[in-house]
């Protein structure tokens, strides 16, 4: 496993995603939480002692649970909507479109677990196409924070957002990466170091290991930007033009399809606005085999080394 | 195979599951608690299958609903010759075709992948109405959690199964009482569920679903209509400290409860 990854401060995002949702339930008695049989697996135990009564689990019935969420809105309640990410957006995908983003219900859709956290359960617990379900709905922004800061921050901004979104969580830890203190602003990538050689873009679990690769570069005396670009819808067009402009090629890395996702949503910048040599690595469209998350992402070629690696055969792919 | 026999081996398919969840360090050990004698009765008693010729045409369709359970399907198979049952070591470790739900693709016996619930009773419906589209003789069972069957795709199968006059269908729920985080009854209780099935044009039985000698004829039941079996069970049978709590959902057993359960399932207590 690599090193990176067994440093000892790791958190759990989903500690941040319960203790601002506690606290906005305390602020605001509108704040309800919606769950599918999922109180533990969501850490919504401490919201449900606090709020018993705006706790609605409507059991193992995630299309309803959509539904009920959109009511709720326009009942004028807050509702964040709370399931593994599979199964949230795999199995409500209908819902989701037509009475949460084309209805443009105010519903906070939190997708725990996602990407490959449930490894060992295999491919039907893996949310690795959540992304490319999701980000191709309009009305509907698109968020998988880096560290327990930023999904403290996202969650404060969802709530005072006029609209739905999709927040991406995981259980798996992470470093803390952005300051204390960070503000959330929709659509802006974090440059969290600069370089002028290539750009590593991530989220989500992603992005320390982009700055652990950033740092192999630096041993190589290769300079990489590294940006933390947590919204994948709407994508941040202009932090995208500014890596081309500024060094040339641009890999991605996210706990996703290679179809579809954060590197395809840069893609479509990147082909439009500013053609350069990219590299995109995720899971390569296929069903990914046993194993947990930090091993399945090492074996798609996601460990710092392999990074670096693949970082530098994209360089050699400039002009 | 007689009801002692199959005791026997439900016995060994616990041990054996029991150890597996248990050094693989996961698994949902409550849920194939309450279902293996079930899965034994069909496996080694009801069900016509071929373990040497798993693809056969002719064969009776199984499905698992509940495909959290998968360890305990895997440890069937395995007793039953599909799969070796050495494999069953590799339960969850990386790049093993045995992981935490049910693969079709890659493990002989398994008829379609589960794990997403409120799955596999649409699919069995299909089954079914291909067996009597082709004038096949082979029957379909599907077993579900109880929690499972809050999910609305069930009863639009239901429906479809009732309409279609599938009287080759056999639906089994494991009626444990509990789901994931809480008893269903302090969920979405769908208890009772014989009137729910039986307005909706199906025959029901009711059994203890952890006693052979009730699981084994309902199996075997023949009617003119699609057939539900609720099984009441309990969450963790056989353990007693699993038995009925909540938590043994997907809890593992630590050395001592690991230690404890075994004298519990030992052979010589039979
Ligand atoms: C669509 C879907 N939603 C949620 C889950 C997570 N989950 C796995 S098992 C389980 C509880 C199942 O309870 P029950 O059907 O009663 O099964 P049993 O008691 O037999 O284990 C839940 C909610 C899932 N696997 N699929
Ligand atoms: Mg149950």
């Amino acid at each position: 496993m690599s090193e990176v990854l067994t440093a000892p401060k790791l958190r759990d995002c989903r500690d941040a995603f319960v203790a601002v949702l506690e606290r906005l339930g305390a602020e605001n008695e509108k704040v309800v939480a919606v769950c599918n049989d999922s109180v533990g697996s969501s850490k919504l135990g401490g919201f449900k002692a606090k709020f018993p009564e705006r706790l609605v689990n409507v059991g193992i019935a995630e299309q309803n649970m959509v539904g009920v969420g959109a009511g709720l809105a326009n009942g004028g309640m807050l509702p964040f909507v709370c399931a593994a990410a599979p199964f949230l957006t795999g199995r409500a995908l209908e819902q989701i479109k037509a009475d949460i983003a084309y209805s443009n219900a105010n519903v906070k859709l939190v997708g725990i677990s996602s990407g490959m956290a449930y490894g060992e359960l295999g491919p039907t617990h893996h949310s690795i196409e959540d992304f490319a379900w999701t980000r191709v709905l309009p009305n509907l922004p698109v968020i998988a924070p880096c560290d327990s800061i930023e999904t403290a921050a996202a969650v404060e901004w969802a709530a005072t957002y006029p609209g739905p979104c999709f927040l991406r969580l995981s259980r798996v830890g992470v470093p803390d990466l952005l300051p204390e203190g960070h503000v959330f602003e929709l659509g802006k990538a974090n440059q969290l170091r600069d370089g002028s050689d290539v750009t590593l873009i991530a989220n989500g679990t992603l992005t320390h290991r982009m700055l652990k690769a950033a740092e192999i570069l630096a041993g190589r005396g290769v300079e990489a930007r590294v940006l933390n670009m947590a919204t994948v819808r709407p994508i941040d067009v202009e932090a995208v033009v500014a890596a081309v402009r500024d060094t040339g090629a641009i890999l991605t890395a996210e706990e996703h399809s290679t179809f579809g996702g954060l590197g395809s949503a840069i893609a479509e910048v990147v082909v439009a606005e500013a053609p350069a040599p990219m590299k995109i690595l995720g899971v390569p469209g296929i069903f990914a085999p046993t194993g947990s998350a930090e091993f399945l992402l090492d074996e798609f070629g996601m460990a710092p080394a392999a990074v670096a690696d693949a970082a530098e055969a994209l360089i050699a792919r400039k002009r | 195979m007689q009801t002692n026999d199959l005791e026997r081996v439900a016995k060994g398919i616990r041990r054996r599951d029991l150890r597996a969840v248990f050094e693989a360090g996961a698994g949902h050990i409550g849920g194939e608690m309450s279902a293996i004698d079930i899965l034994t009765a069909l496996y080694f008693r009801v069900l016509n299958v071929m373990p040497d010729d798993p693809g056969n045409p002719g064969r009776d369709r199984f499905v698992l609903s509940k495909g959290h359970t998968a360890c305990a399907l895997y440890v069937t198979l395995a007793k039953r010759g599909f799969i070796p049952e050495e494999e069953i070591s590799t339960f969850l470790k990386p790049h093993s075709r045995l992981n935490g739900h049910p693969n079709c693709q890659k493990v002989p016996g398994v008829e379609t992948n589960t794990g997403p619930l409120g799955h596999g009773l649409p699919v069995a419906v299909g089954m079914a109405k291909a067996a009597k589209l082709g004038g096949a003789s082979w029957r379909t069972y599907v077993m579900t959690g109880d929690g499972e069957m809050q999910e609305g795709s069930n009863w639009e199968a239901i429906m479809a199964a009732a309409q279609f006059g599938l009287d080759n269908l056999t639906l089994i729920i494991d009626h444990n009482r509990f789901q994931q985080g809480a008893a269903l009854a302090d969920t979405n209780n769908l208890a009772p569920l014989r009137p729910k099935l039986e307005a909706f044009g199906w025959e029901v039985t009711e059994i203890n679903g952890n006693d052979m000698s009730e699981i084994v004829p309902a199996l075997e039941h023949r009617g003119d209509r699609p057939h539900c079996v609720v099984a009441h069970t309990n969450k963790g049978h056989g353990i007693s400290f699993m038995q009925d709590r909540v938590d043994w959902h997907h809890k593992v057993p630590n050395a001592e409860q690991y230690k404890t359960a075994m004298e519990e399932l030992a052979e010589e207590m039979e």
